[in-house]
């Protein structure tokens, strides 16, 4: 206590120098805490998001369905497994026939995907409600927001729709854009257009076919060989990987910041040894030994690690709490990233973020208050009370 | 309620009798059939591709065999230059000189633009006699820039087919395609194929300039002009071999 005491002391002691080295390491910890807290929020929200819109409860993939070979998409749909009956009447299970197609909006050449849902599904988030037809004629479409902007369409637009059918003869149509959708999931909207299954499966001449099936997590997953389940861990995988990648990024912003606020208190503490060798030399003649002085120079060191902490929790947790509960926009368009990624984004942070970035900061300041205080170890006290030790 | 029978009866006898001076739609095929097949052609072109931002100009010289052998090479720009396209019964391989590799274009591959033009390499892939494929209807009578022609309908016969309807203007009198119009089922107007400078060569009539145009899309379409063209001359085998390609 009475080590602690002194070094606390000693620490105030340094005035301005203290304060200046406690606000650089309360900010680098601030800012560790609040980027790796909007990085996870990212990650929940996205993976979260992603089931809302797109995943659900998992999906069932057709064997011949890969969603990177274009030339295969048009001939990768098959008709709904027997074994789904029960759950596709329940609506616990919605086919999805995904097929090729070309719009051409202001008389350009646009090409698309089409899927189609049933109008009255509720797995997804998708307003499927408004592919309802007002006459046989009627083709009414849903499209996201960002195929709206790369195309220029508006609501209630007619468009010309050309797609093949399962034949390969051309067919085209006027379509009407019934309504436009906002999403966080780019992968249920950039260069994709939503009608109703059964007119695409009127349109492609495949009654009862399906690509994709999107399972309700209230049912109990089937293993059919034609017909691979990808759970919500595989069908997020890639998001939470992309995070990750971004925290990586993330940590050399943290380690400059680190690294300046550690230098610093590096110098401090060899500047405070050379300065203060007749005070080590006292407290050696007094009884101390070697090791306790360097202790206390340590402590001291490692003190500004808590009053970074102290300062940082003062500053630091109403904008935390502020930002997770506010949310923090970016205030741009984020639907053409590439990347489930929300207008605002919630920072969450966990004890496991707050308490490690806590200990790490602590154990790094006592390593580098450590490194400095070694000195004085080897230093003869005789030399010490002269002053000339070092 | 009489006078109205009679009416449309006498419509049905003047519509019957109409289609009755019509020749066949086959043997409106098979005359132009006779005007434009040779057994070989040795043809140059010019194809101009017109884009949003720019026009590009392609010299090609295909040598053909019938309907079932083709080789192509593009001869300018110097982008292109040394590309080769060699068709054998349904079958398409292109070779690229900047990958110095040969690949097989096939399945929905076949549905690809070729060189960014209007027209896919399944257009160039069609050779199967129209007759094989559509039921030909001779269903009236138009002028194109002063040639009478008859409209020849041709609807499919077959499912796996590419286009459900196409309707084609044959000039009367030298039985040449002027206007070739490709329909969806429903109706929709999808491409044209307009043939124009019709000359006589080696005692055929032959279009020297073709237009083809997505008629979705805005734009001039892609126009393909012939530079040269022999007919019925002898082509070595080795033309028509996959080893030639590289």
């Amino acid at each position: 206590m009475l080590l602690i005491k002194t070094a606390l002391r000693s620490l105030i002691g340094n005035g301005l120098k203290t304060w200046l080295n406690v606000f650089v390491l309360s900010f680098s910890f601030v800012l560790i805490i609040f980027m790796q807290g909007l990085l996870e929020g990212w990650n929940r929200q996205a993976v979260k998001d992603a089931v809302k819109w797109e995943i659900a409860g998992g999906q069932y993939w057709n064997q011949k369905y890969d969603p990177y070979d274009p030339f295969s998409i048009d001939s990768s749909a098959s008709a709904l497994p027997v074994t789904f009956k029960s759950e596709y009447a329940a609506h616990q299970l919605e086919p999805i026939l995904i097929s090729q197609g070309t719009i051409y909006p202001g008389g350009h050449m646009f090409s698309t995907l089409l899927k189609g849902i049933r109008a009255d599904q509720h797995l997804l988030a998708l307003p499927t409600n408004l592919l309802k037809s007002k006459n046989s004629s009627d083709i009414p479409v849903i499209i996201g927001m960002n195929m709206a902007k790369q195309t220029n369409l508006k609501v209630n637009d007619i468009v010309t729709l050309r797609w093949r059918d399962v034949n390969g003869t051309f067919e085209a149509v006027d379509i009407r854009i019934a309504g436009i959708f906002k999403t966080p999931v780019p992968t249920v909207d950039v260069g994709q257009i939503w009608l109703s299954l059964k007119q695409l499966q009127k349109m492609t001449l495949q009654p009862n076919a399906a690509t994709i099936l999107i399972k309700s997590d209230q049912v109990a997953t089937q293993t059919l060989t034609a017909w691979p389940f990808k759970d919500q861990i595989e069908m997020t995988k890639q998001t939470v990987a992309l995070v990750k990648a971004k925290s990586t990024g993330f940590s050399i912003f943290y380690f400059i910041f680190l690294m300046l606020a550690l230098i610093a208190i590096f110098d401090t503490q060899t500047l405070s040894i050379f300065r203060r060798q007749r005070e080590i030399g006292t407290f050696v003649a007094l009884g101390m030994t070697q090791s306790q002085v360097v202790g206390l120079f340590t402590l001291e060191g490692t003190l500004n690690a808590l009053l970074a902490i102290v300062a940082g929790t003062l500053y630091g947790l109403p904008l935390f709490i502020y930002y997770a509960l506010k949310g923090l926009s970016f205030g741009m368009d984020t639907s053409s990233f590439g990347i489930p990624m929300d207008d605002r984004m919630y920072p969450v942070f966990t004890p496991n973020l707050i308490f490690g970035t806590i200990i790490f900061i602590i154990v790094i300041t006592a390593a580098v208050s450590y490194l400095p205080a070694r000195k004085i170890a080897r230093m003869k006290p005789t030399d010490a009370i002269r002053g000339k030790a070092l | 309620m009489k006078s109205l029978k009679f009416s449309l009866s006498l419509l049905l006898i003047t519509t019957i009798s109409n289609a009755q001076n019509y020749p066949s739609g086959k043997s409106i095929l098979d005359k132009v059939d006779n005007n434009m097949s040779s057994k070989s052609r040795v043809v140059t072109a010019k194809m101009e591709i017109a884009g949003s931002r720019a026009t590009r100009t392609m010299v090609e010289k295909t040598y053909s065999e019938g309907d079932h052998k083709a080789y192509t090479e593009y001869l300018a720009p110097a982008r292109e230059k040394g590309t080769k396209m060699l068709k054998l019964e349904n079958q398409l391989w292109i070779y690229s000189p900047s990958t110095d590799r040969t690949i097989q274009i096939s399945g929905h591959m076949l549905r690809q633009s070729v060189m960014g033009s209007d027209m896919s390499y399944e257009d160039l892939m069609n050779d199967t006699p129209l007759l094989h494929r559509y039921k030909a209807d001779v269903t009236g009578e138009e002028s194109i820039d002063s040639r009478t022609c008859w409209i020849v309908t041709l609807t499919a016969i077959i499912a796996d087919i590419t286009y459900y309807r196409q309707k084609m203007w044959v000039d009367k009198e030298h039985y040449v395609p002027l206007k070739i119009e490709m329909f969806a089922k429903s109706g929709k107007l999808l491409k044209r194929t307009t043939l124009s400078n019709i000359q006589k060569v080696q005692g055929r009539w032959f279009p020297m300039s073709f237009t083809y145009k997505d008629m979705l899309k805005d734009g001039v379409g892609t126009k393909i002009s012939i530079l040269d063209i022999q007919l019925d001359s002898a082509i070595p085998a080795n033309y028509f071999n996959l080893g030639n390609l590289n």
